[in-house]
């Protein structure tokens, strides 16, 4: 039988610390909707993506009102759309005018895949996507682009990296009047995985199955509770064991999630991704969680320490609960989405380079974060360089996110509303990176052993 | 296949009596009931077999707010706990 202790636990998690599924994501192959002529090619991937994702929110809402649990987002990932643009040529525009299209029609609230794969070079497509990113991102609502500029195994394209600084700018800049939220959407990879669940990064890669079923799971203010109520003298390996605890039971819940949506829409189940995906609700923090081990304000020193420990905890916790654990997995620190980082932002305890930092430990990079609007193309290759090389080096997912404020200087804020938050324009380091960035090339793919 | 029933909120006459009213009504059989009441905090948790539901969880679930207003009041599937309490 079941214990009440156990069912009021989960309960109270549910109704007071923000336990929720993060987001179900259909991943859609389009390599079958490829086609020379581009309206043709936009007419396939209209009909797969509806025909195969019709029944996606109403069965969503269906397992919500089973079994009680929110299920916040219901998205769509779909192969990266430059291998389209590169069979059909034309404007790739079309192709996200048409993604958002179907993404209304069938009621979810984003779609990724506005994407090109450009690790060690550009392929057809890739040059005219990356280029159209600032358009489609400014006349679309709902469409996400991703691009991958890095890998381990790769090396990264510092081609890829200098076009991407200007790419973003350009993109901030088209959508000024609405806060610069293009930017919010555009998201420059090393090592993307290609099985990710959380927008904006998603796509659904070019090794994967036709269809499947992704869930990302969240929980940062159940993690958090569960620490409040430790002894304050407990020892970091009860911590980290009391992370792990709660990581495995949310992850459980997210495995019954995706088996549930996987039964009810015919497709095979992929992954479930192990995030800790905050959001700006009080109490759905990651860096209140930091908080709670100890620090005076999350981006004191010791900040990298417990962000470690948390990170790795929420995999090895999470791990034994699913059969199938992939996408980014671990802590998300998004500032704007993330009350704590937030007030850490405005506080000044929390800088761009302590972010960096961060990012070595956690399972993204620089996310959600509100540059100057001045702020010089080539400033922002340099941002995406270290980031990347962080990524390479380390063998993990780092990425950036970075909102050009157009307009606005240090101290003013940008507010998204909704799940991306607000968040104020942290200083940066305007030295100029210009010749390195000028000198182009490939930085070589790292050497694997001697790990000092 | 069962469901948990939980009810909370502040005491007063007659809850369990309206809870095991509206869960016949809906055809379902009461297995298990364990309640208790602190100060004036009334917590119960119920566990029904649903395989001759006449309803959804859903509508069940608003059938119980109705009759008992101000009370928080959840009906989930039994898999959720299962899932995340037993290995």
């Amino acid at each position: 039988m079941i214990n009440t202790n156990d069912i009021l636990e989960t309960i109270r998690m549910i109704q007071d610390e923000n336990l929720d599924v993060r987001t179900t994501t259909m991943g859609i192959s389009l390599l079958d909707c490829a086609d020379a002529d581009i309206d043709k090619a936009c007419e396939k991937v209209y009909e797969k993506i509806v025909r195969k994702a019709g029944n996606l929110v109403a069965v969503g809402e269906s397992i919500e009102k089973k079994y009680g649990i929110p299920i916040v987002n219901k998205r769509v990932s779909v192969t990266p759309i430059a291998m389209l643009a590169g069979i059909s040529g034309g404007d790739p525009v079309k192709y996200a005018r048409t993604l958002d299209k179907a993404a209304r029609t069938i009621g979810i609230n984003f779609i990724g895949g506005y994407s090109a794969l450009t690790q060690k070079g550009f392929s057809a497509g890739d040059e005219a996507l990356i280029a159209s990113i600032p358009q489609a991102l400014s006349e679309t609502e709902l469409v996400c682009a991703s691009v991958n500029i890095g890998s381990t195994k790769a090396g990264i394209n510092m081609d890829a990296v200098r076009t991407m600084g200007s790419i973003v700018r350009r993109t901030a800049e088209l959508t000024s009047d609405r806060q610069c939220i293009g930017a919010a959407k555009l998201v420059i990879f090393c090592n993307a995985p290609e099985d990710n669940p959380f927008m904006a990064g998603a796509f659904h890669g070019p090794g994967e199955p036709d269809c499947v079923i992704n869930v990302g799971v969240s929980g940062p203010g159940v993690v958090r509770a569960a620490l409040a109520k430790m002894d304050d003298t407990a020892d970091l390996s009860a911590v980290s064991d009391m992370i792990k605890r709660t990581a495995f039971k949310v992850t459980r819940m997210g495995q019954l999630v995706g088996t549930e949506a996987s039964k009810a829409l015919g497709v095979p189940f992929g992954i479930v991704d192990l995030s800790l995906a905050p959001t700006p609700a009080v109490g759905d923090s990651v860096a209140y969680i930091l908080e709670e081990i100890g620090l005076e304000q999350c981006g004191a020193c010791g900040t990298t320490a417990a962000l470690a420990m948390l990170n790795d905890a929420v995999k090895k916790g999470g791990l034994m609960a699913s059969s199938n654990v992939g996408g980014l997995s671990g802590a998300f620190i998004p500032v704007t989405e993330d009350a704590g980082m937030i007030a850490a932002a405005r506080s000044g305890a929390l800088s761009i380079e302590k972010l960096e930092a961060m990012t070595a430990v956690c399972s993204v990079g620089l996310d959600m974060i509100v540059i100057p609007g001045d702020t010089p193309a080539d400033v922002i290759s340099g941002i995406i360089a270290d980031e990347a090389a962080i990524g390479m080096i380390n063998s993990k997912t780092t990425a950036v996110r970075v909102i050009p404020a157009i307009g606005a200087a240090e101290g003013e804020e940008l507010d998204f509303g909704g799940l991306l938050g607000t968040g104020p324009v942290l200083h940066v380091n305007t030295k100029s990176p210009a010749k390195m960035m000028q000198r182009g090339g490939r930085i070589p793919a790292p050497v694997q052993s001697l790990k000092n | 296949m069962k469901a948990v029933v939980s009810v909370i909120g502040r005491d007063m006459v007659g809850i369990l009596a309206k809870v095991s009213t509206v869960c016949a009504e809906a055809n379902t059989n009461v297995i298990e009931v364990s309640q208790s009441v602190m100060q004036d905090l009334f917590a119960m948790v119920m566990i029904i077999d649903i395989a001759q539901i006449n309803c959804q969880l859903e509508t069940l679930q608003a059938r119980l707010q109705e009759r008992l207003e101000g009370m928080t009041i959840h009906v989930m599937h039994e898999d959720i706990f299962n899932s995340m309490h037993r290995i």
